[in-house]
C-alpha cells in the first residue's frame, strides 16, 4: 500500500498510510482464494465475513461489501486501519503460507472510506422495545455494544467522561494513524442508529451503577471504561518536570490539540531530545507524535529487544523509518535533575535476556557494571497501563487481583444485569478485541433482558436488495424484533 | 412506558453529517455571577444532577470552549433546590481571564464534568479549624458547613491581601463558631498571614482535632508546619496541573510520603503532614513559559477589532 514518504510525514500530520486505490484493491481482492471454510473469518475477532465482502467487491457492488462487513463491525474505516491483522485474519490466510497474505485490513480500510467518500449509512429498520442500557465509556467496547443493542431495539445511551466521544480512538491513536474526521463519521453512523452520546459525564462520581439500575430506570449497564490509568517505574526523579505519560503526551496532543498552542489553549512543552520508555504501540505512537511536533532526536528505551517489543511490526518499522533511534536491552534506573526541577538525563543501565519468565519471554537481568549516563529533556512512560480505580471505589463490582473488573465468559460482572468488557476486564489489549468483547457482551445482555435472536426478522435496508425474500432480507444479520399487530 | 423508536427511517442520504463532536451536549448554562473583586468572581452553573452528586472537597473540570483546555476548579457550592453548581474562580492565566470576559448568565460552558475527586472525609471531629486562603476560601465554606452540621464547633480562618478582597464573611459566620479574619496589610481582622490566625485559634483552645486548609501550595505548607509541632492531623487540599482528572494522564501525580498518588482520583485531600509540597510547586512552573505566552497571545488578540467578546 502507498504510503507518504518518511523525510516528508515526519513533518505533518496526514495519514502516513494512503490507503488503495479502486486498481490496486481489486488487485488485492482477485488473490483471494475464497476458501470454503475460511481461516480468516475465525481469525477475526468479530467475525467479519471476509470471503463475502471479497466477492462483493470483485462483482463491483461496494455498497453491498460495505453492507457485509457493517453486520460484523460498524467501525470498517477504523478498524481497517488499527486492528493488528498479522495476528488476525491475515495471520492464518492460506495465501500467506507461500506470498504475502491477502490484505484484508486495507480491502476492509477500503470499503470504509469508500462509505464516507459516499455518505452511505447504515440505517437498518429497527422495532423499538422497552429496554433501555447505559454503557459506560463510549470507546470501541462500549460503541460496539451499543451499535448492537441498539440494533436489537433498545434505547441505548453511551456516557463518556471527557468533552469529546471515541476513547482511546480519539485521546490515544494519533491523527496520522486514525483521522478524527474517520472517528466523527464513523460515531456519526452510531447516532444514526439512535444512540444517545451524552458527553462530560464521569458515571461512579456524577451518579452510581447502583443509580442507573435504580432510579435512572436502566435496565442493563455495560462498562467499558478502558483500563487507562497509566504506570510508572518507582524510580528516582519521576516527579521532575519533563517526565510525564504517553497517556498525558497523547491526550495533549490528539484530544486537546497541543501542537497548535497558542491557538489552542492547551500546552505540551516539548522536549528537545526525547526517550520514550517500552516498546508497545502507544510508545511508537508517542515517538512518532514528538518527532512530528519537533523533537530534534526521540529514543526508544525498551529493556529487552526487538524481537520481544510488542509493537505491531509495521509501526515499529514505520518508527524505524522516521529516525526513531533504539536503545534495545536497555532500562532506566534514575532520572537526574537539571537543578531547577527538570529533567536533564536518565541514568540507564544495560540488560541481557535471560531464562524465560512466566510471559514466555526471556526475563532482562542488568548487567553489572553497564550504567551509564543518557542525555535527555523529556521521559515519556509508555509502559502498560493499570485499572481504573474510580468504578471500584464507588460500586460494590467485585475486581480480580489486578483491579480490574471480574466476570464470567458471558462478560457478566458481579452485579446482576451489569456486564463489562475490554480493557477494563483484560487490561490493556487492541481496540479490535475490545469491539469483539463489546459485541460479546451485547449478546449476553439481549440474553439477560430475553431479547432473543430467533424472535426477531429484519427488513432490508434498501428494497429489491439481492437476497430479499418477501422483503425479508435473508443475508442481513442486523435483527430487530417483530412487532405482531 | 411508550417511547420514540430510535430510528425507523430507511435509507441513506448524502447529505453532510450535522453532527460534530462537542454538540452532543447542549453546555452548561451559567446561571448567576458575582464579582468579588477585579480578579475574583463567583459563577452558578445550572447542573442538577452534579448539585446533587456532589460532596464538600470535590472539584469540578471545565472546558470553557472548543480550543480551551481542561481547568480543575474546586467546587465552592452546590444548591441542591435550586440545582445549581457554585465555582469562585480568580482570573490569573489565559483561561481564567477569558472566562471572566466571557462568562455571564445566559452563555453556557463547553464542558464541566464532575464532581470528581474522592469527597472530603468530614470526620466526627468535635473542634476543627478551616483555613482558607486567597481562593481557598471559597472551597473551606462547603467543608466549614459540613462540619458544623455535623455537630462540630467550627473555627473559620480566611486570608485575604486587604478588605476590598474579603467575600462570603456573612456565609461563613452563619456556619463558624468564630470567624478569625486575617489581612495582609491589617485593613480588616489580624495583620498577618492565615497561620497567626491559626496559632491564635490554638492557644485558645488545646482541643483541636482536626485542621483542614485550602489555598495556594505554600500557604497549605505554612499550615502543615503550624501545626505539625502540635500534632494536629490536618488535612490539605491540592490543586496539580491535570488533564482528564479521571486518573488516566497521570499528570497530577504528588508525592505524599515515600508514595506516589495521582490527586484525581486517590485526591484531592491528603494528610498535609506527608505531603511534599516542594515538589508540588515544582510540578506547578511545569508550563510556566507558556502560560505566559498565552497570556500575551491572548490579550493582543482580543485588542483586535471585531474579536472583543465581552
Amino acid at each position: 500500500m502507498p504510503v507518504q514518504a518518511p523525510e516528508a510525514r515526519v513533518a505533518n500530520f496526514d495519514e502516513v498510510a494512503l490507503g488503495f486505490d479502486l486498481d490496486n484493491a481489486l488487485v488485492e481482492c482477485e488473490r483471494c482464494l475464497i476458501c470454503p471454510e475460511p481461516a480468516c473469518v475465525a481469525g477475526c475477532p468479530v467475525g467479519i465475513d471476509i470471503p463475502g465482502f471479497i466477492c462483493k467487491m470483485i462483482d463491483g457492488d461496494h455498497r453491498g461489501a460495505y453492507d457485509i462487513v457493517t453486520e460484523a463491525n460498524f467501525l470498517p474505516a477504523i478498524c481497517g486501519r488499527v486492528c493488528p491483522q498479522e495476528d488476525q485474519c491475515e495471520g492464518v490466510c492460506p495465501v500467506g503460507d507461500t506470498l504475502k497474505p491477502v490484505a484484508v485490513g486495507r480491502l476492509e480500510r477500503w470499503v470504509g472510506d469508500r462509505a464516507i467518500e459516499e455518505g452511505w449509512r447504515k440505517r437498518p429498520y429497527i422495532e423499538p422495545n422497552d429496554f433501555r442500557v447505559g454503557i459506560i465509556g463510549s470507546g470501541p467496547a462500549g460503541m460496539a455494544c451499543a451499535a448492537d443493542l441498539a440494533k436489537a431495539g433498545c434505547a441505548v445511551t453511551v456516557y463518556e467522561a471527557l468533552h469529546a466521544p471515541g476513547g482511546v480512538l480519539r485521546y490515544g491513536i494519533p491523527e496520522f494513524r486514525l483521522p478524527n474526521q474517520v472517528i466523527d463519521e464513523e460515531i456519526g453512523n452510531l447516532i444514526d442508529l439512535g444512540i444517545e452520546i451524552k458527553c462530560n459525564t464521569l458515571v461512579g462520581r456524577l451518579f452510581t451503577i447502583e443509580q442507573m439500575l435504580g432510579e435512572m430506570g436502566y435496565d442493563a449497564v455495560f462498562i467499558g471504561t478502558g483500563a487507562g490509568s497509566p504506570k510508572f517505574m518507582n524510580i528516582p526523579g519521576e516527579t521532575l518536570n519533563g517526565v510525564l505519560s504517553a497517556n498525558e503526551l497523547l491526550t495533549r496532543c490528539n484530544l486537546m490539540v497541543a501542537g497548535r498552542f497558542p491557538d489552542y489553549d492547551t500546552p505540551l512543552h516539548l522536549g528537545r531530545k526525547i526517550a520514550v520508555i517500552g516498546s508497545g504501540n502507544t510508545a511508537m505512537d508517542a515517538m512518532r507524535v514528538s518527532l512530528r511536533l519537533g523533537a530534534e532526536k526521540v529514543h526508544c528505551v525498551y529493556r529487552r529487544t526487538e524481537g520481544e517489543s510488542p509493537a505491531r511490526v509495521e509501526e515499529l518499522h514505520h518508527a524505524q523509518e522516521e529516525g526513531v533511534d533504539f536503545q534495545w536491552l536497555t532500562a532506566p534506573v534514575e532520572i537526574l535533575d537539571d537543578g531547577d526541577g527538570n529533567v536533564r538525563a536518565m541514568r540507564c543501565v544495560r540488560m541481557e535476556l535471560g531464562e524465560p519468565d512466566e510471559s514466555g519471554r526471556r526475563r532482562p537481568v542488568p548487567v553489572e557494571g553497564s550504567e551509564f549516563e543518557f542525555e535527555t529533556d523529556m521521559v515519556v512512560y509508555a509502559i502498560g497501563t493499570n485499572a481504573n480505580p474510580i468504578l471500584g471505589q464507588t460500586s460494590k463490582l467485585k475486581l480480580n487481583k489486578w483491579h480490574y473488573i471480574d466476570t464470567d465468559e458471558n462478560l457478566a460482572t458481579s452485579m446482576a444485569g451489569v456486564y463489562a468488557g475490554g480493557d477494563i476486564v483484560t487490561g490493556a489489549a487492541t481496540v479490535i478485541l475490545a469491539l469483539g468483547a463489546g459485541r460479546r457482551a451485547a449478546r449476553s445482555i439481549k440474553e439477560y433482558l430475553g431479547i432473543r435472536d430467533s424472535d426477531i426478522v429484519y427488513r432490508p435496508e434498501r428494497s429489491g436488495h439481492e437476497g430479499a425474500l418477501f422483503g425479508i432480507d435473508m443475508a442481513e444479520r442486523n435483527f430487530a424484533r417483530v412487532h405482531i399487530a | 412506558m411508550h417511547r420514540q423508536g430510535p430510528n425507523t427511517e430507511t435509507g441513506g442520504g448524502t447529505q453532510p453529517r450535522k453532527w460534530r463532536p462537542g454538540e452532543l451536549d447542549a453546555g452548561f448554562p451559567i446561571v448567576g455571577r458575582e464579582d468579588f473583586s477585579d480578579t475574583t468572581f463567583r459563577l452558578d452553573i445550572d447542573h442538577p444532577v452534579m448539585a446533587k452528586a456532589a460532596r464538600p472537597g470535590q472539584f469540578v473540570i471545565v472546558v470553557m470552549h472548543d480550543h480551551s483546555e481542561r481547568i480543575p476548579l474546586t467546587i465552592a457550592d452546590f444548591d441542591r433546590d435550586k440545582g445549581t453548581v457554585t465555582l469562585v474562580v480568580q482570573a490569573v492565566g489565559k483561561s481564567t481571564c477569558e472566562m471572566q470576559q466571557l462568562c455571564h448568565p445566559g452563555v453556557a460552558l463547553y464542558g464541566m464534568v464532575g464532581p470528581m475527586g474522592l469527597p472530603s472525609h468530614v470526620s466526627g471531629a468535635k473542634k476543627v479549624i478551616c483555613i482558607g486562603g486567597g481562593l481557598g476560601v471559597a472551597p473551606i465554606f462547603p467543608q466549614a458547613r459540613a462540619f458544623k452540621e455535623g455537630g462540630a464547633y467550627v473555627i473559620g480562618v480566611v486570608g485575604f491581601r486587604n478588605r476590598d478582597l474579603i467575600f462570603w464573611e456573612d456565609k461563613f459566620r452563619q456556619c463558624c463558631d468564630e470567624l478569625i479574619i486575617c489581612t495582609d496589610d491589617g485593613s480588616a481582622g489580624i495583620k498577618g498571614l492565615v497561620t497567626k490566625g491559626i496559632e491564635q485559634a490554638i492557644e485558645q483552645h488545646s482541643d483541636i482535632d482536626e485542621v483542614i486548609a485550602i489555598g495556594p501550595p505554600i500557604m497549605m505548607k505554612a499550615c502543615a508546619e503550624t501545626t505539625r509541632p502540635h500534632g494536629i492531623k490536618t488535612v490539605v487540599s491540592l490543586n496539580p496541573i491535570m488533564v482528564d482528572g479521571t486518573g488516566m494522564c497521570g499528570g497530577c501525580r504528588v508525592k505524599i510520603g515515600d508514595r506516589i498518588m495521582f490527586a484525581c482520583v486517590d485526591g484531592p485531600d491528603f494528610d498535609g503532614h506527608d505531603v511534599d509540597f516542594d515538589d508540588l510547586m515544582n510540578r506547578l512552573r511545569r508550563f510556566k513559559e507558556e502560560e505566559h505566552l498565552a497570556l500575551a497571545h491572548w490579550k493582543e488578540n482580543c485588542r483586535r477589532p471585531g474579536q472583543e467578546r465581552s
